[in-house]
């Protein structure tokens, strides 16, 4: 019988999650690495006893670990982040130039063809690569090296590059996001990169249309639909149909086209995820109410969920890579939220359970669905 | 015989309970005790000091005999105390966040 394993990262710690196919009785592990932060955890699809995960700390640093049994032992691997050459500057919040610093690794994205294989997102925004389990990190300095670099700035959060997105049809593109950069593509493996912005309009900024210097939130693409992406952007919700060239606004009735998370059900590339949050200066969720919103039409008309999640006194956030689904028949769809709570949806959004109510802040939730 | 005490996040990640007590030939100094505390522990590297400019990271600090020795050189001779295993080398973490 199926089962899935939801890897939970946190303020303080790591969490794993494991149910049958059911998706009704949990079994919680860890926390693993307690008191540290772990910004993100995640199998590799070819091999899923391969997993990576993202441990920092203010006070000591970046760490890298790797596990080769599904999350039981860990061995702490590379963690030696130099940016290729010499990094330059970016700009600071006040418009001034900022020399590029390693700060942490925000998304780590395991190859879909080795499990070696595996990249980083990091802080100040660059990717990274390794092909040797996470010992030894490379960077992809074609990004950065892209022209645009100096105009980069960060968001709230930091300047991080936080989505990581294979083309699982040609390994010769990749999609990835930059708070507050852009989107950008790469189709030659990584060497040279474009940005990928026309379409997003960001009244905040001094030219609204720029070429880069969008806070992009994240982005989502089902397998079957590579040219199809979708967007959250620190206002709007977003789509692509041609691989990024240009994108066009799907908000429709949402109550707040602001938010973190979007994510794609697995069966059907034409429904979509968000969780609108109230924004700018709150960041909880809007009215006290905890709603994920469903559309089925790629966007536009959009559905409230709310069977199971709190309708009142709920002030909480669900983090950019706070939301993952599963693949089994019926689709299950897992966010985590600042307040701590791990929801669960074993019927594509209709119903929602807690797994876990008090947990640190949720950093990051992925899922592995196991045969 | 060197004696260090590590911050219990750093014990954990390296998987020590305790002290840690180094053979460090010569003169003991920061750099040769943290050479040594790496190679024995390499999953440390980086969360002390800087991989590339060596810096010690600026929320960390090195104490022993009552003193801060944060901000003396790298290549300064610890205490005799120290040095003789009487009285160990504390690297502590700041306190600080929540």
């Amino acid at each position: 019988m199926s089962k899935v394993r939801v890897l939970v990262g946190t303020r303080k710690g790591a969490f794993i999650l494991s149910a049958d196919g059911k998706r009704e009785k949990w079994d919680v592990s860890g926390p693993h690495f307690a008191g540290w932060e772990l910004y993100h955890l995640k199998g590799s699809p070819v091999d899923p006893n391969r997993i990576y995960a993202s441990q920092s700390s203010g006070w000591f640093g970046q760490i890298v670990q790797h596990s080769n049994d599904g999350g039981k032992t860990w061995e702490a691997v590379g963690n030696k982040f130099v940016y290729d050459g010499v990094p330059g500057t970016h700009q600071w919040y006040d418009g001034t130039a900022h020399p590029w610093e390693f700060k942490r690794v925000w998304h780590l994205e395991p190859s879909l063809t080795d499990p070696d294989t595996v990249y980083a997102g990091v802080e100040d925004a660059a990717l990274f690569l390794s092909k040797d389990g996470g010992q030894n990190w490379q960077e992809l300095s074609g990004l950065r090296g892209h022209g645009s670099g100096p105009h980069w700035q960060p968001g709230a959060g930091g300047m991080c590059l936080h989505s990581i997105i294979q083309d699982p049809g040609n390994s010769e593109r990749m999609f990835i996001a930059i708070s507050a950069a852009g989107a950008f593509r790469t189709d030659d493996a990584g060497k040279t990169w474009q940005p990928i912005n026309r379409g997003l309009n960001s009244p905040h900024i001094p030219d609204p249309t720029a070429e880069v210097g969008h806070c992009v939130h994240h982005l989502a693409m089902h397998s079957s639909r590579p040219n199809v992406l979708f967007m959250q952007k620190h206002w709007d919700v977003l789509r692509t149909d041609n691989a990024g060239d240009s994108w066009q606004e799907i908000s429709g009735n949402l109550p707040s086209d602001f938010g973190f998370v979007i994510d794609v059900h697995a069966h059907e590339p034409e429904t979509i995820y968000v969780v609108p949050i109230k924004s700018d200066s709150e960041h909880f969720t809007p009215d006290g109410k905890l709603r994920v919103y469903r559309s089925r039409t790629c966007g536009n008309e959009w559905e409230a969920l709310t069977k199971g999640l709190p309708q009142a006194d709920c002030y909480v956030n669900v983090l950019r890579d706070a939301m993952a689904v599963d693949s089994l028949d019926e689709c299950g769809v897992y966010f985590g939220t600042t307040g701590g709570q791990v929801y669960a949806s074993a019927d594509a959004g209709d119903t929602w359970a807690a797994i876990v109510r008090d947990f640190p802040a949720v950093l990051s939730v992925e899922v592995q669905t196991l045969q | 015989m060197i004696r260090v005490e590590l911050p219990p996040h750093l014990r954990g990640l390296a998987r020590i309970s305790g002290e840690v007590q180094l053979e460090i030939p010569g003169r003991a100094t920061p750099r040769s005790v943290l050479d040594a505390l790496e190679a024995r522990y390499p999953m440390l590297r980086g969360a002390i000091r800087d991989h590339v400019t060596q810096e010690r990271r600026p929320f960390l600090r090195f104490f022993a005999c009552g003193e801060d020795l944060s901000h003396e050189h790298l290549d300064t001779p610890l205490p005799e105390a120290v040095t003789s295993g009487k009285e160990p080398l504390l690297i502590v973490g700041a306190i600080a966040g929540g």
